[in-house]
């Protein structure tokens, strides 16, 4: 009866989030006197996962599963979680796990919850989990009912712990015959930077304040000194200043790096909906009343145009302290 | 074509949040809803687009009580067809994807529109549930849908970039932005609105695989702590002594 986690490879490397997921999945199988078992597609080094806590890793072999499609996906790590006697079923909430643990969640009549930000509370039958609801402006406690459960882990929410644990991997055969998907790829288009905002540590972010796309060297210069991901308010996208993937608020993708700068941003309720799960998050304003000071841990009241070159100079000399 | 797309009536996106009866219940005094956004703006606004160049039906589906009729009348004043809504209590993604899908699984809609996620409790998960209740493909937060001669082409978000893919109808998909611009109703829309059929039915016994037990407020931030215009600095220093960001 182990707890089972859905891992990913990314760039040759277990992601981030995921190794947070096996963290968040090692805790619970702790409790619940189990080990954990991760899942992976790919044959890449997966040492990490044993760090991260899992006792087993399966490969899911079939050659379907090269596209990661939900419908193979889901049959895989169905089968995957028989085999091991799983009726708990971890997820990370990122863009897999948003098409594939709800999917399995109606397949297993498991009880989901999708976003979660906090380990459960197991007592005798009553299994309880935190997630953020009202776009972050309030967390719920869920109860989930059904003996199998399903939890996909907001992205963030925990540091990753690595030990020096390892993990038995195995090869997993997986039966899909049965299964057959009429979604075909057509093209894949990967934004060239390096750095994926849902997983960044640092952001720097930045508004309709910034006047146009012509300005945003500065921005990107600020980022790449700090190994910060850019990101930008909603009108900066619908205005193609930027691209549309980097739009963070209601509408756009929610962030909870460690730091969130926000330059020229007044930081209306539907962009902070995406950014005030961030640990620490800076504003620099030329409007003292600019909403978003409210809601900020630091403040700079000031022309952008003059404060931001002047804290790139800052951080390249920090740097060069270090 | 006919499509279905189901959409959650939701709070306002500058509702000030509050709860009631000792923090279990949401506090709907006074709160404005509307269709969710993802819901109007991208799924139902596209499915008009679809319908208007190449012919067929858009149906809304609703799952909710009777409050939320303004808002399924404000789908009709957009332009839906027509509309259902059944009688039951969304609070479990998982029984609501069961009505929905109970009442699909023999009208033969071509496509499945959901939003991404809801802007209440933002679960990301009935479409998906939808089509695995119904057998059908999913592509998850979608930019971008165009269909012909039964084949649909869309492009979806995923992790660090975006992908094309062709996939035979039916299909269900959950729109993100970029699908379609929103569209304001025009006087003869809301005129037409309120004769358009819309169906009550009675919700069949569906399975709540969760529940909430409580909620409470995310916490607030202390001070913002200013640091003068001319010395950027030692923002740098605070970030790395005292927030430890950096
Ligand atoms: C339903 C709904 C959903 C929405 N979803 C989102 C969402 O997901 N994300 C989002 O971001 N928005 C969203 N919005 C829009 C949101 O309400 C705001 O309009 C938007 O966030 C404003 O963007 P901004 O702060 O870049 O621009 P503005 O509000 O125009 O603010 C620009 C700021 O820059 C400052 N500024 C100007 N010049 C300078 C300078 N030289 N130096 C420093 N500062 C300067 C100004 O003082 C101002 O505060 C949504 C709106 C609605 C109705």
């Amino acid at each position: 009866m182990s707890v089972l986690i859905y891992t990913e490879i990314s760039k040759g490397k277990v992601k981030k989030s995921s190794l947070e997921a096996v963290n968040y999945g090692s805790r619970m199988a702790a409790q619940l006197n189990t080990t954990a078992t991760a899942v992976v597609v790919g044959d890449a080094d997966v040492s990490d996962l044993g760090k991260a806590g899992a006792k087993k890793v399966l490969r899911l072999k079939n050659d379907k599963l090269v596209n990661l499609d939900g419908q193979y996906l889901t049959s895989a790590i169905e089968q995957a979680a028989k085999a091991e006697g799983a009726s708990i079923i971890i997820f990370s909430h990122d863009f897999t796990g948003k098409e594939v643990a709800p999917r399995l969640a109606a397949k297993l009549k498991a009880g989901i919850v999708a976003g979660a930000v906090g380990n459960p509370v197991i007592s005798g039958n009553s299994f309880t989990v935190k997630k953020n609801v009202f776009s972050g402006k309030a967390i719920a406690t869920y109860s989930i009912h059904s003996d199998k459960k399903i939890i996909s882990l907001l992205p963030n929410s925990f540091p990753v712990e690595l030990g020096d644990g390892t993990a038995e991997v195995v090869d997993f055969a997986v039966n899909l015959d049965g299964v057959n998907s009429s979604i075909k790829i057509k093209e894949v288009k990967k934004d060239t930077s390096e750095l994926n905002l849902t997983d960044a540590e640092l952001v720097v972010s930045a508004g309709r304040g910034m006047k146009g796309p012509e300005n945003w060297g500065m921005i990107e210069e600020l980022a790449k000194e700090l190994g910060a991901a850019t990101a930008c308010s909603r009108p900066v996208a619908d205005m193609d200043w930027r691209p549309h993937h980097e739009h963070v608020g209601q509408t756009g993708i929610a962030i909870r790096p460690n730091l969130y700068i926000a330059i020229g941003i007044s930081g209306a309720i539907q962009h902070l909906a995406g950014v005030n799960g961030s640990k620490t998050i800076v504003v620099i304003n030329s409007d003292k009343e600019a909403p978003f000071f409210k809601s900020a841990d630091y403040g700079i009241v000031g022309d952008a145009f003059e404060i931001v070159p002047k804290l790139i100079e800052a951080v390249k000399k920090f740097k060069a302290n270090q | 074509m006919k499509i279905l797309v189901c959409i959650s009536n939701v709070p306002d996106t500058t509702t000030k949040i509050s709860f009631t009866n000792d923090n279990t219940t949401f506090n709907s005094a006074g709160v404005q809803f509307v269709i969710n956004p993802f819901d109007e703006w991208y799924a139902l606004v596209r499915a008009l687009e679809l319908k208007e160049a190449q012919g067929g039906n858009v149906t809304i589906l609703h799952v909710g009580d009777a409050s939320s009729e303004a808002t399924i009348r404000k789908g009709l004043a957009i332009g839906a067809d027509d509309a259902v809504r059944i009688d039951g209590e969304p609070n479990d993604a998982f029984a609501v994807a069961e009505q929905i899908a109970a009442y699909a699984k023999d009208k033969g809609f071509d496509l499945i529109l959901a939003g991404k996620e809801t802007i209440n409790y933002n679960g990301s998960m009935v479409g998906a549930m939808v089509a695995e209740l119904m057998g059908l493909p999913f592509v998850s937060l979608a930019t971008k849908l165009d269909i012909a001669n039964g084949v649909a082409t869309v492009e979806h978000d995923i992790d660090g970039g975006t992908e094309v893919l062709e996939c035979a109808l039916p299909l269900v998909l959950s729109a993100n932005k970029g699908m379609a611009e929103a569209r304001i109703p025009n006087m003869r829309g809301i005129m037409a609105a309120r004769t358009k059929p819309l169906i009550q039915l009675a919700a069949t016994g569906a399975d709540k695989l969760t529940s909430i037990t409580s909620y409470e407020l995310a916490k607030g931030r202390t001070e913002c702590k200013y640091v003068d215009a001319s010395s950027p600095e030692k923002l740098i220093e605070l970030l790395h002594t005292e927030a430890k960001a950096i």
